[in-house]
């Protein structure tokens, strides 16, 4: 994996004693908030509802073993013995001090890691496909570019003070597993007719106040013209993007009011400026890049011990039916921990768990740890005939829930629970949920079925393209949760619609029993997921179970 | 015109230090105890003690107004993220429910 360089390894400790001097001169009265606050968010530190919250990107979302102890030491240390991975592929500490944070960061520079440009309007933490490297149907691993780009965006000089956050993903597969389509710029690796590698370049996507899927703004960048067209498309909106409104400052609303037409002439003509100042040199750095993600020795062995463990154990089997994906190497599995136990906090994870996964990552997995944009931790490269211990260690240790893609792999984003911006809490409702359909031992007849939460309009839950979509607002002092239908966060990307009125907190359980029990009536089979139910019968079955009176007074 | 009658209210602000919910009281003091707030009934003693507040920066960051109600027991929370504040998370035991303030 990845090596930081002397240059990226001065440049995070610089910044790390330049913030223990900026926190110093906050505690004994010379810095103002007013002056403090850009400078702590362009560390990743937040002043939430109850605590400060320091935010850790996880470029890509990959990590090793030694990271994942790393971050399990600093939440012992200085927070609760817990972090919370986001669906930005951060990972969030709750409860820091102000004094200590200069200590964290410091800790995270041990192990290659920051929390720089995780905030403020900037090119933010270049997110990946989690299983990059490792997926069958991946073309080509997308880390090294979201590395590239994550070199070029950090500390960029023109790209400090964008008109808003700037956000970017990158998937090297077909099924778009990085939410391309809601991502600023999404970028996906694709092949020319002549086999060349190149890019489809997504632009305007977003979710938030106003949602929208993003556009194909070129179909093939051969993939040397990465970086000046990346550079071109950040500049032009750097130059056209709406600082006077917040809401209306993000590059999907450039790219609405100008036409994506307009936009890409614009784009091209810089391009035309900006490409002879690339001479090169970044695919130079790529190449090399590139030999630190070479895939590791993958070693074949027979899986007679894994079919043998799965016809024995019925609770091995069920997981293993539910949290594998296909990997590329044969014997190979790649293995999605379910970081959603029914009950627990989305997303959370104690250190004690993130040691047992560093621990596994290290004794069968390759060293390698990813994790998802649905807040699990995926362990990449495991061979199947290891499959029974890796089991049974998860097992001990809270870790085998067999839920992955099902109603209770519920993505939530901390909510009013912790969030300062929230509208209401989203955790309570995730964990009433995931309890409520365990209960009922139905969700593995329901099949896969993406349910998303945000605590407020600004959708860091993806509600917007969950198949079932949640948002926690506050309707005249009381929390109130609005139901969407059928989001889609794939290839085939949509924005749900909105079901009608909200329910309240007590409500919201009830309303999803009946959204399920509507879809168990009306699919065709168990094969027919919620979402093409959805998408072959349209609302109003939904409609007439979700408000029953309504409906019926309204048939009258 | 007829102005709106005030709403009682209390100030508030996270400290500085630990981030966590404080509130002033009658006698300048910050507590983590809403309890001891101090309910001012009066517009202009509001925003007097709003400015004495703000006057604070190496104690206390992002001062506000915020509605409060009378129990006799001290001022508590109308708005239930204010009614958050004063505990903590709803997810585990941290926070002001445990510190016991
Ligand atoms: S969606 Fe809203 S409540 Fe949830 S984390 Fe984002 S800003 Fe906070």
């Amino acid at each position: 994996m990845y090596k930081y360089n002397e240059f990226d390894e001065g440049f995070v400790r610089e910044r790390v004693s330049q913030f223990r001097a900026q926190v110093e001169r906050r505690l004994d009265g010379s810095l103002t908030e007013d002056e403090f606050k850009p400078l702590r968010l362009m560390n990743g530190l937040y002043l939430q509802l109850h605590a400060y919250m320091l935010r850790v990107a996880i470029p890509y979302g990959t990590l090793n073993s030694r990271q994942m102890r790393q971050l399990a030491m600093i939440a012992d240390k200085w927070d609760q013995g817990y972090g919370h991975f986001t669906t930005r592929q951060n990972i969030q500490y709750n409860w820091p001090k102000l004094k200590d944070v200069p200590d964290i960061l410091e800790a995270l520079a041990d192990v290659e890691m920051h929390a720089l440009q995780t905030s403020g309007n900037t090119i933010r933490n270049v997110t990946a496909d989690h299983f990059a490297g490792a997926a069958a149907d991946e073309i080509a691993d997308p880390r090294p570019v979201a590395e590239l780009i994550r070199q070029w965006s950090t500390d960029h000089p023109e790209f400090q003070f964008l008109p808003r956050k700037f956000k970017v993903a990158v998937t090297g597969s077909p099924n778009d597993r990085a939410v391309t389509k809601a991502h600023d710029i999404g970028l996906r690796m694709v092949r020319n007719d002549a086999g060349e590698a190149g890019y489809e370049v997504i632009v305007g996507g977003g979710l938030g106040r106003t949602p929208m899927i993003g556009k194909v703004i070129r179909e093939f960048l051969p993939q040397a013209h990465l970086l000046p067209y990346l550079e071109s498309i950040v500049s032009v909106y750097n130059v056209l993007g709406r600082r006077d409104n917040k809401y209306k400052a993000r590059i999907k609303i450039t790219v609405a009011e100008n036409g994506l037409d307009e936009f890409r002439t614009r784009v091209d003509a810089r391009f035309e400026q900006v490409r002879a100042q690339f001479k090169g040199f970044d695919q130079e750095i790529l190449a090399k890049i590139e030999q630190s993600f070479a895939p590791p020795a993958f070693r074949s062995a027979p899986e007679t011990d894994y079919e043998a463990a799965r016809s024995k154990n019925g609770a091995f089997r069920a997981w293993t039916d539910t949290n594998l994906a296909e990997h590329k190497a044969p014997g190979y599995a790649i293995v999605t921990v379910s970081i959603k136990a029914h009950g627990a906090t989305p997303g959370d994870t104690t250190s004690e768990q993130m040691r047992v996964l560093a621990d596994i990552a290290e004794r069968f997995g390759h060293d390698e740890l990813r994790i998802s944009h649905e807040q699990n931790v995926i362990l990449p490269h495991i061979h199947k005939s290891d499959l029974p211990e890796v089991y049974a260690v998860l097992r001990d240790n809270g870790l085998a829930t067999a839920n992955v893609g099902l109603i209770s792999d519920i993505i939530a984003c901390p909510g009013m629970d912790y969030c300062a911006l929230a509208t209401a809490r989203s955790i309570p409702i995730a964990q009433e949920i995931a309890t409520r359909f365990d209960d009922l031992k139905l969700e593995h007849e329901i099949g896969e079925l993406k349910l998303k939460i945000s605590g407020c309009i600004n959708a860091c839950g993806h509600h917007h393209v969950g198949h079932i979509g949640i948002l926690g607002l506050d309707r005249a002092g009381v929390e109130s949760y609005q139901i969407t239908l059928g989001g889609d966060a794939t290839e085939t990307a949509a924005v749900g619609e909105r079901a009608g009125p909200g329910f309240s907190a007590d409500d919201i359980v009830p309303a999803i029993e009946r959204i399920v029990q509507a879809y168990l009536e009306h699919r065709e089979g168990p094969e027919e997921i919620f979402l093409e139910t959805y998408r072959r019968v349209g609302m109003a079955p939904f409609k007439v179970a979700l408000y029953p009176e309504k409906e019926s007074a309204h048939a009258a | 015109m007829s102005r709106r009658p005030f709403s009682p209210k209390v100030v508030t602000a996270n400290a500085l230090l630990e981030g966590d919910a404080i509130w002033l009281t009658r006698d300048d003091r910050w507590t983590r105890n809403m309890a001891e707030a101090e309910l001012i009934t009066d517009e202009a003693v509001a925003d007097d003690r709003l400015l004495f507040a703000m006057s604070q920066p190496d104690v206390v960051v992002g001062a506000y107004l915020v509605d409060a109600k009378d129990t006799g027991n001290g001022p508590e929370p109308i708005h239930f993220r204010e009614d958050f504040r004063t505990r903590g998370p709803s997810n585990y035991a941290h926070g002001k429910q445990v510190e016991g303030v």
